[in-house]
């Protein structure tokens, strides 16, 4: 968490190994990031890295299950119909089950950002990179999709949730607070909300 | 990387965007279809002129007397009589590259049957001529050693001469004819030729042998002309140079001194007519390669605004796994696929467009293979060598600033 310009996005590309650091050493999952070439960092974030953005980033024209598929289509030892099923499953774990033929064009911002996460999902990554990802959404959505993230948090995935929104941090287990490139603040969560409850007791806007 | 992947990718993203991949394409197709046409076109008017001439002759050699001085006068080669009876034979008898020779004497006058009287030339020949010329007999038949030996006065006659003087229809054959008042039997009619590419009609044609019309026409001794044929059109070179040594060496000419007669073949004919076609064939092909060029500047253009356009998508694919080499390989299987693809639509526009060509117009066309393999693979090589530098430039593309471009 931190406010623009305090390195959020640069830990991200660190992190996500997009980026390499000028100094000191990233090791993700026991490999040495910073002595990899791009070609092999292109390859670890394949196999070991789940992004979400702000702006979903779905391949325009194309349905929920092929941007599923996506990251899998780079992957030599995943055979087509092995794509498939995983895509199929990661999509229905998002409650997609029943969009996966629909293009990306033809869907709401909250199922979007579920494509992307269950693109994220489908490569089964160590880590899932989430920057600002209900940022472009609405609190009701916002909620639906934190309630995602903590369902899958409590399946034991790690989640990386980069945001400005203090709010959204009181769902998190452990809040670093970034500040013009440098953690200010790195504490565990005691009382981490749960998103469920908080949708539950939205009111129900009247059409 | 899986290639099957990377084509399925780059087949989504051309099927993505259908209109930009057809205009793209528009560009090498027409370029492969004018190739082609052209060529085609070119090809066709180069066999046309080749078999007009093959007709009358490809391998055929013409012997001529000329070029003679008598006390530093040049001589009018009709007046020449060099040509004797002797060379024929040795001719004849001693050249290895020859099928046939016969001699050639004519004298014009008019034909008469009847009622009927047509103007035209009598050829004295022997029966080599029919091969070395490529007449053939239709019916009747052709005079015999015998028939030379005798002087005989038969004759062969060509499909103009029956139209003109057998105007009701009778068959010619054993029918006699006046040449001059020289009374002709007509032992056979020759096969129609039609008219040459020099606009002679080839069936205006009475033959006879050419002792007849030495003794009994003209009364001369000489040859006018001889006609030879090589054994092949590739030979005619080496039958020239052994018909020179043999009649230099007939007429005893010293070294120094000049033939006293004219060896033509059609072949350098043959070579000047196809140069000017090769050269036509040429032009065109140009003109269409830069049509070809044109388009394949087009698929660079298009490529390159594709890939400014799909900066985000480029991103969102490195960030999830592609590499640089995929990327590229992405875009350029995309430039190939349309160039191919263009190149398949424009060969088979190119065939349709000859034999529309062919149809319309009356143009003969000839459709090269070589052709259609050449502008395919040229398309190709354009689709790759355009399509590199835009792939090049999409996969040199920073994740981090692709995937946020506004």
């Amino acid at each position: 968490m931190g406010t623009s310009g305090s390195g959020k996005s640069t830990l991200l590309n660190l992190l996500g190994c997009l980026d390499t650091p000028t100094s000191g050493e990233y090791y993700l999952d026991g490999a040495k990031v910073r002595e990899m070439g791009k070609a092999e960092r292109a390859v670890l974030r394949n196999r070991k890295i789940g992004f979400v953005f702000q702006s979903y980033n779905l391949l325009p024209k194309t349905t929920a299950i092929e941007n599923v598929e996506l990251p899998l289509m780079y992957n030599v030892n995943v055979s087509a119909t092995q794509r498939r099923e995983k895509a199929i499953k990661s999509l229905v774990s998002v409650g997609l089950g029943d969009r996966l033929m629909h293009k990306s064009n033809q869907m709401s911002g909250g199922q979007m950002q579920r494509v992307a996460i269950a693109r994220a999902l489908v490569n089964d990554p160590v880590i899932i990179l989430a920057d600002e990802a209900t940022g472009n959404l609405d609190t009701r959505t916002s909620y639906e999709i934190l309630v995602l993230f903590q369902e899958l948090h409590s399946t034991g995935r790690t989640i990386i949730f980069v945001t400005h929104n203090p709010e959204i941090a009181q769902f998190c287990s452990r809040n670093i607070i970034l500040r013009d490139g440098h953690i200010v603040e790195d504490k565990m969560n005691e009382k981490v909300l749960s998103a469920k409850e908080v949708l539950d007791a939205l009111p129900i806007e009247k059409e | 990387m899986n290639g099957t992947n990377l084509f399925k990718i780059s087949l989504k993203a051309l099927n993505n965007n259908k209109l930009r991949t057809f205009l793209t394409m528009l560009g090498i197709i027409i370029g492969v279809a004018s190739v082609i046409t052209m060529l085609a076109i070119g090809q066709g008017s180069k066999r046309s002129i080749q078999s007009q001439i093959s007709e009358m002759g490809s391998n055929m050699i013409m012997i001529h007397p000329g070029n003679m001085e008598r006390g530093g006068v040049r001589q009018g080669a009709s007046d020449q009589q060099t040509l004797k009876l002797e060379d024929y034979q040795s001719l004849r008898d001693n050249c290895k590259y020859l099928a046939g020779v016969s001699p050639v004497v004519n004298s014009s006058g008019q034909l008469i049957y009847g009622a009927n009287n047509y103007p035209c030339s009598i050829y004295g020949v022997s029966q080599e001529y029919l091969d070395i010329r490529q007449f053939s007999v239709e019916s009747g038949e052709s005079f015999t050693d015998q028939d030379i030996l005798a002087s005989a006065k038969v004759c062969l006659i060509g499909k103009t001469i029956v139209d003109n003087i057998f105007t009701g229809g009778e068959d010619p054959v054993g029918k006699v004819i006046r040449f001059n008042k020289i009374p002709f039997k007509v032992i056979g009619v020759l096969k129609s030729k039609g008219y040459n590419s020099m606009g002679q009609d080839q069936d205006a044609v009475v033959l006879s042998p050419y002792t007849t019309i030495q003794k009994r026409v003209l009364a001369i001794t000489h040859m006018q002309e001889l006609y030879c044929s090589a054994l092949t059109e590739d030979l005619t070179e080496k039958a020239t140079d052994e018909i020179t040594t043999i009649l230099r060496h007939n007429h005893k000419l010293k070294e120094t001194d000049d033939d006293d007669f004219d060896v033509r073949s059609q072949q350098e004919l043959s070579t000047m007519l196809s140069s000017t076609t090769d050269l036509m064939t040429v032009l065109l092909a140009c003109i269409a390669g830069i049509s070809l060029i044109v388009g394949g500047i087009g698929i660079m253009n298009i490529m390159y605004v594709s890939v400014t356009e799909r900066t985000r998508e480029i991103g969102l694919r490195m960030s999830v796994g592609a590499r640089g080499v995929d990327i590229l390989s992405q875009f350029l299987i995309e430039a190939i696929l349309i160039s191919i693809t263009g190149g398949i639509i424009g060969v088979i526009l190119g065939i349709g467009a000859s034999f529309g060509v062919k149809l319309i117009a009356k143009w003969p066309i000839y459709i090269q293979p070589w052709s259609v393999f050449l502008s395919f693979g040229v398309c190709t090589i354009t689709g790759i060598f355009f399509g590199w530098y835009p792939a090049k430039k999409a996969a040199e593309l920073d994740p981090i600033e692709a995937i946020r471009y506004e």
